[in-house]
């Protein structure tokens, strides 16, 4: 019996498929692949209610209690661990309904929606830090915004993972330095995406992503905190640490900062002007 | 920083040099230290008023509204009680004053007061 290639791929799909036998979950759907396994939408029989299920190519549990220990509001939760009766390991977490970074980008959010991503993805990442976590492989593919703006982070700290060219530190020798590194890669990717290729994006960020993407850990900030305390500062229109700004650019910040106090100023010297020039009449 | 003392600084330092421009009017030379005594107190109370508001509203454009209105009406008396060749010299003093509350009342509500932690 000859056997045409659409069902050949079908056989090919279906025997590739996790068995989920003795498991509480029902396998709905593919919803993405990674280098380290795949991810599933499943349904939880039990709660009836709809999870997102990871399954492992390899022995990779410890990537799910590395997550079961991060709680933190942009980290998807873990709510069971296990293994499939072909022994591959498993971990179901929360269902996330929303779109990857990039594709939320090409809506062209205004600059003020791209770094509350920004400044959640650092928070999720500061917390991590502080739990001695390190997420090794931050890029935009792994970072999800939910439908009432909710950002979360996925796929934590595989050892097998050295990271995605473009978000990767050069160094070898991954740490919380490389996360930086790779935060200040997804905030220069923010700024151009989508664009040209060159950076865009007013000049103080440009300086907080190239600081912490310098080549030199050291010469990168030392930690997320800073890293989001710059962001801030450039938001409530104060100097940038990572930025040595021109006298020009410092004048005009200060007046659009102070806009109204100058203008009540000018209008007091324009008073007294008026008054005494009168006077002289 | 509390927002009522910030106000009587903010009205004392304004009142002063708001007092201390009738310096460039020669016939009030003799008269220096009452004005600049007097315009420091009415910017006292203005700011006072100004920060005791700033705490009950947090809008920067009612703080310029309300500061305005409470330095024209200070100002008012003060040129009330004031004469000048027997004429009382309301738009020399109620102008600028109304100008100062403005900027009174615009940096009453610009103060920052440190939040409770309980």
């Amino acid at each position: 019996m000859d056997l045409s290639d659409s069902v050949l791929d079908h056989l090919r799909h279906t025997a590739a498929l996790p068995d989920l036998t003795g498991t509480r979950y029902e396998l709905e759907g593919e919803i993405g692949r990674g280098g380290m396994g795949v991810v599933y939408r499943a349904r939880d029989r039990d709660l009836d209610r709809r999870v997102a299920l990871k399954v492992l190519d390899a022995e990779m549990e410890g990537e799910a209690r590395l997550i079961a220990r991060l709680e933190h509001p942009a980290i998807v939760p873990i709510h069971e661990t296990g293994r499939l009766p072909d022994g591959r390991a498993f971990y179901a977490m929360k269902l996330v309904a929303g779109v990857r970074l990039d594709h939320y980008l090409a809506q062209a959010p205004s600059l003020a929606e791209r770094l509350r991503v920004i400044r959640r993805v650092g928070e999720a990442l500061a917390y991590a830090h502080t739990t001695g976590a390190i997420h090794r492989d931050l890029k935009p593919q792994n970072v999800m915004v939910g439908e009432f703006g909710e950002v979360y982070v996925m796929d934590w700290g595989m050892d097998a993972v050295a990271g995605t060219p473009g978000f990767r530190a050069p160094e070898t020798r991954l740490d919380r330095f490389s996360d930086i590194y790779a935060l200040g890669a997804l905030l220069a990717f923010v700024l151009t995406s989508p664009g040209p290729q060159a950076l865009a994006g007013p000049s103080a960020l440009r300086a907080i992503a190239a600081k912490a993407m310098q080549a030199d850990p050291a010469a990168r900030y030392p930690d997320t905190t800073a890293l989001l305390a710059d962001i801030e500062r450039f938001q409530e229109g104060l100097a940038v640490g990572a930025w040595a700004e021109p006298w020009g650019h410092r004048l005009r910040r200060f007046g659009s900062r102070n806009a109204v106090l100058l203008w009540l100023l000018a209008a007091y010297a324009g008073v007294k002007f008026v008054l005494f020039f009168l006077r002289n009449l | 920083m509390n927002k009522i003392l910030a106000g009587l600084i903010f009205g004392l330092i304004l009142g002063a040099i708001d007092g201390a421009t009738a310096w460039f009017y020669p016939e009030t030379h003799s008269m220096m230290a009452a004005i600049m005594v007097g315009s420091s107190m009415k910017g006292m109370v203005v700011g006072i008023l100004c920060g005791w508001f700033a705490r009950k509203v947090q809008s920067t454009k009612w703080g310029i509204v309300v500061g305005s209105a409470l330095g024209l009406g200070f100002a008012f008396f003060v040129a009330a009680m004031d004469t000048v060749n027997g004429r009382h010299p309301y738009v020399q003093i109620m102008l600028p004053g109304f100008v100062v509350g403005a900027i009174t009342g615009f940096l009453t509500q610009r103060v920052r007061t440190p939040t409770r932690s309980t």
